[in-house]
């Protein structure tokens, strides 16, 4: 059998130096130092930079093969309604077209999901969103698959959608997406199922875990502020669609070349959908063309490894963009009311907030995201009286999961905007009200976890003010409107153009939380070849573009001091490392290659005793691996790691873990439940158009605390990367539903920022170590999407006086036009 | 129909190609050469950006009919032969990687060639290095969801100081083992 088109194992020879775009104020000093080139701390060359650069990269795209077919996957035209039958005659007869299966060729179980499994691989009984795939077709090529869809008759019962989460949430007449009796698992007892709710998860703390209603809280304050907020659904927008190839295997098993964030848990949903053991499904990371959340959940996994196993051929899908809005799970919509009362003074004495985050059709991460939701709901402030409700629902809109930020970026615009809200009513700054309520390392958060790392919020918050402005606009002399809102489009010359600055704070749990088994596998091999001493490192984690392919090289380069690291490509040959989300890879993928290299750097030191270069009971901690070669502290080098291993191999094999953390109890919401917590604070400097609503961000400056940089240029690509997909959120990305229908599955119709949108963007950058995690880091990709959006809706606010309590923000609640 | 191209320096010929066949499919499915990427095939997102005679299109919206007879360079055509004649990657390839502009690296294709073309109008003709807004101007139907652009924008000034000043030896190698 032919291969598909090759993943070159990507090497990682002669590191070279990036300039550092990352301004370092060093405030602990750093945990080992790097001897080695190329190792942790430094900025070398991402190892498949040079293919991505060539064309040679093969994304999940690109894959083909000879004899390969096209599979094609028609797609509910209702968003909710019960299908009567299915003719598959006329696409089955269509000259070219090899298979046309639907939910009765399922060969194993009929739903699959990551944390809850009611999402039907093909549609049975209903259809409960628009775009549920309910058939799947393999031809010869991708157009006459789609001709072959045209020909699949489906006759359905056209219900009423459920599109209004509120609705879904509290009214008990409301009818029900998914309906009793559906033979659907149990829900977890602590999540509160009903009706249409997936999970329901208070928090109470203070007077209100006693029982206090409001209005005896509210008593306790001099200034009371409260908002009704709404966040529109966001769609992660990576470039490169989802798609994949299956292989069929000789053994009856499938070989998968997909684009994922994890390759295990795909395993785990497709083979009992495929009613094969999880051996005969092997899947192979193709090309990642980004994720953000939006390939944590499986698209066409399932359906290209049934038409290969069906027709004995490849099977390739490729979804177009169109496909692609209705193909993966977005950013979960909300609805939030806040209130906050403070002291005269500015302290804060209570917070309460009601989120509902719209679920969508299938539960997919829903229960999580209210998890981090509820946990997070009022921020990183100290408050002595909280009380949060939080609720994710199932309604017949798009499926909503996983996006940068899950859960924590809705409540953050929330938490943002009442803050600035109280110090427009305390007459305070912005910045000085948040410092006066600021979390910092031993605060406990709403849930009473104790914040056991460094948290300088305070100091960030000051630096963020202090960092230098941009320049003021001309008041007289030539005009550049490409500088101007609206752009070459010429709307304005200045006239009626005004300038506003906002800050935003974010907190952001890091890694999985409640009490997730969570863990990465390293495999670590070294070797000796051509004489020199080169490492492998395996592992199957996802590199989606963050650069984990670089840090897995760093830390081997550091620990094993070895230049020579080839990092093989990512697949289920090696156990699970977990998802490429909830900013977790650097410290758990980074944390198993680590503790991989230390066991076979023992090794090497059990070696140098057997052969006698050190007496018996010489410690390993007086013996180091420096520049290939085995160095002793009294004694300088010992020996090449050439000579001591000859043409042995060392090899090791380490799973990770972070440590434990808790469920939240289910009535009161408290518990230990997140590893590590994250922060970025942003100032925003926006210029606004107020007679046409157009807003031009000036500037997007950042301060984030990483606890330690392993790789400063890739670092600020995260932290800049972040910052523009806050941006979009802010001014600009909204998928639009009505009646429950996707109304711009395009990129003529759903925005996101391009180079004309996204201002210069300062980053500085802090490191204060977090003891628990490896190297003292934290992850970095979230936090930045966190506080970039509330930074510049209150730049907006700001320069208009407007109250832009809906986000994104649309032209019309700039200039006030009322839209229903 | 059979269509014919020089894609690259060579002579192509593409069989059974369907009328409907856009010029992106018949690079990638029909030629082999995927490097040209398809985040959209509307016209909306730059990362099939190919030069067609030398002007840059989105190949996606040329129907390969209108591609006949006619010359392609694609990302693949981008690199160049060093003094010893192996093939090393151009000024403006080797400042994406070396800026960072290349994270997941589905943009990167599309943006290398608007960036070349963008080089040529301006500092290989003599008008000097583009200024940040020219940049700008230039990229502005080539959508990144990674970078934030910081880096693009870092990739494309240097790029644009190797092309005038020649890049520093023993910096980012040409010639290098790929
Ligand atoms: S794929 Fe051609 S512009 Fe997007
Ligand atoms: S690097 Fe991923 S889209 Fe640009």
């Amino acid at each position: 059998m032919t291969t598909p088109t090759p993943r070159t194992p990507v090497p990682v020879h002669s590191p070279r130096e990036a300039p550092s775009p990352v301004h370092s104020p060093r405030e602990a000093p750093p945990s080992p130092a790097s001897s080695t080139p190329g190792g942790v701390g430094s900025s070398p060359r991402r190892p498949d930079g040079t293919l991505k650069v060539t064309g040679e990269f093969a994304y999940s795209s690109d894959m083909w093969m000879d004899d390969m077919l096209w599979g094609a996957t028609l797609r509910s035209p209702h968003p909710h309604a019960r299908i009567r039958g299915i003719d598959v005659t006329g696409a089955v007869r269509m000259p070219g077209v090899h298979a046309v299966l639907t939910h009765e060729d399922v060969p194993g179980e009929k739903r699959y999901g990551l944390e809850y499994r009611d999402q039907p691989v093909l549609a049975f009984g209903k259809v409960r969103y628009r775009g549920e795939p309910v058939a799947i077709v393999a031809a010869d090529h991708p157009e006459t698959a789609r001709r072959a869809l045209d020909r699949v008759r489906v006759d359905y019962e056209v219900l009423e959608p459920v599109s209004d989460p509120v609705r879904a949430a509290f009214d008990p007449d409301c009818p029900l997406v998914h309906e009793a009796g559906e033979d659907l698992p149990p829900a977890h007892p602590a999540h509160h199922r009903s009706g249409n709710r997936v999970r329901y998860q208070p928090v109470r703390t203070g007077a209100f875990a006693d029982g206090a209603t409001a209005a005896e809280v509210r008593a306790l304050a001099d200034v009371v502020v409260t908002g009704e907020y709404q966040v529109g659904m966001q769609d992660q927008a990576f470039l490169g669609p989802e798609s994949g190839l299956a292989v069929p295997a000789e053994d009856g098993g499938v070989d998968l070349h997909i684009a994922t964030q994890w390759l295990h848990v795909d395993q785990s949903q497709i083979a009992p959908c495929l009613g094969l053991p999880p051996e005969k499904v092997r899947l192979t990371l193709a090309g990642v063309g980004g994720a953000f959340g939006a390939r944590e959940d499986m698209s066409m996994q399932v359906h290209a490894c049934m038409l290969a196993l069906r027709t004995g051929r490849p099977v390739k899908i490729v979804y177009n963009r169109e496909e692609s809005f209705h193909g993966h799970v977005h950013r979960h919509p909300a609805r939030l009311r806040y209130e906050h009362g403070a002291t005269r003074d500015g302290r804060l004495v209570y917070a309460t907030a009601e989120i509902v985050l719209d679920g969508g059709a299938y539960a997919s991460t829903t229960a999580a995201v209210v998890g981090v939701a509820s946990s997070l709901g009022l921020g990183p402030y100290e408050i002595p009286h909280a009380r949060v409700d939080a609720y994710g629902v199932y309604t017949t809109n798009p499926p909503c999961g996983a996006m940068r930020g899950f859960g924590a970026v809705q409540a953050c615009f929330c938490y943002e905007s009442q803050l600035d809200r109280l110090a427009a009513e305390l007459g305070l700054h912005p910045v000085e009200l948040r410092i006066r309520n600021a979390m910092s390392e031993g605060s406990r958060t709403a849930t009473g976890q104790r914040v056991d790392m460094p948290l300088p919020m305070a100091d960030m918050l000051r630096r963020a003010r202090e960092m230098p402005m941009p320049p003021e606009r001309a008041a007289a002399g030539p005009v550049d409107v490409r500088a101007l809102p609206g752009g070459v489009a010429n709307t304005s010359r200045g006239e009626g153009v005004r300038r506003g600055v906002g800050y935003g704070v974010g907190l952001k749990n890091l890694c999985f939380s409640e009490g997730f088994d969570d863990y990465s596998t390293a495999r670590v091999r070294l070797e000796v070849v051509g004489g020199e001493p080169a490492v492998q490192v395996h592992t199957a984690a996802a590199e989606v573009g963050q650069g984990l392919v670089t840090i897995k090289g760093q830390i081997a380069r550091t620990e094993l001091g070895v230049e020579r690291v080839t990092v093989l490509p990512s697949d289920t040959r090696v156990g699970s490392a977990g998802s490429s989300s909830a900013s977790r890879q650097s410290y758990m993928t980074g944390g198993a290659v680590r503790a991989a290299c230390l066991a076979v750097r023992a090794r090497v030191f059990e070696l140098v005793r057997a052969a006698g270069l050190v007496g018996d009971d010489h410690p390993d901690e007086l013996l180091g691996l420096a520049g290939g070669k085995v160095v002793s502290g009294a004694r300088g080098v010992l020996v090449s790691l050439a000579d001591l291993l000859g043409a042995s191999a060392v090899e090791e094999t380490r799973e990770f873990r972070h440590r434990a953390t808790e469920m939240l109890d289910p009535t009161t919401g408290q518990g230990a439940s997140h590893t590590q917590f994250g922060m970025c604070v942003h100032r925003a400097v926006v210029d606004v158009d107020v007679d046409l609503g157009l807003v031009k961000v000036v500037a997007l400056d950042a301060v984030q605390d990483v606890g330690r940089v392993l790789h400063p240029q890739q670092l600020a690509g995260q932290i800049q990367g972040g910052s523009a997909q806050g941006l979009g959120l802010a001014l600009m990305e909204e998928i639009q539903v009505s009646g429950s229908v996707i109304r711009n599955p395009s990129f003529t119709d759903y925005l996101i920022p391009t180079i004309l949108d996204v201002p210069p963007m300062r980053i500085e950058v802090l490191e204060h170590p977090d003891p628990h995690a490896p190297y003292g880091l934290r992850g970095a990709g979230e936090p930045p999407t966190l506080s970039s959006t509330p930074a510049i809706v209150a730049a907006v606010r700001a320069a208009t006086g407007r109250p832009l309590s809906r986000i994104p923000v649309r032209p019309e609640d700039i200039v006030g036009i009322e839209r229903d | 129909m059979r269509v014919t191209m020089t894609v690259n320096g060579h002579r192509m010929d593409a069989d059974d190609v369907w009328e409907g066949e856009s010029l992106l499919y018949v690079l990638r499915e029909r030629l082999g050469l995927a490097g040209s990427k398809n985040a959209c095939e509307q016209g909306e997102c730059g990362s099939c950006t190919v030069f067609l005679d030398e002007v840059t299109v989105c190949a996606c919206l040329v129907a390969a009919g209108q591609a006949h007879g006619r010359s392609v360079r694609t990302v693949e055509g981008l690199a160049e032969a060093g003094a010893d004649g192996a093939p090393g990657l151009s000024d403006v390839q080797e400042a994406f990687v070396a800026a960072g502009a290349v994270q997941c690296g589905f943009c990167t294709p599309g943006l290398l060639v608007q960036t070349e073309d963008l080089l040529r109008r301006t500092v290989a003709a003599g008008a000097g290095a583009p200024s940040d807004a020219e940049i700008r101007e230039a990229l502005a139907g080539n959508l990144c969801r990674c970078t934030g652009y910081e880096a693009v924008i870092e990739a494309v000034r240097l790029a644009a100081e190797w092309t005038e000043r020649g890049r520093p030896a023993g910096g980012p190698a040409r010639g290098e083992a790929r």
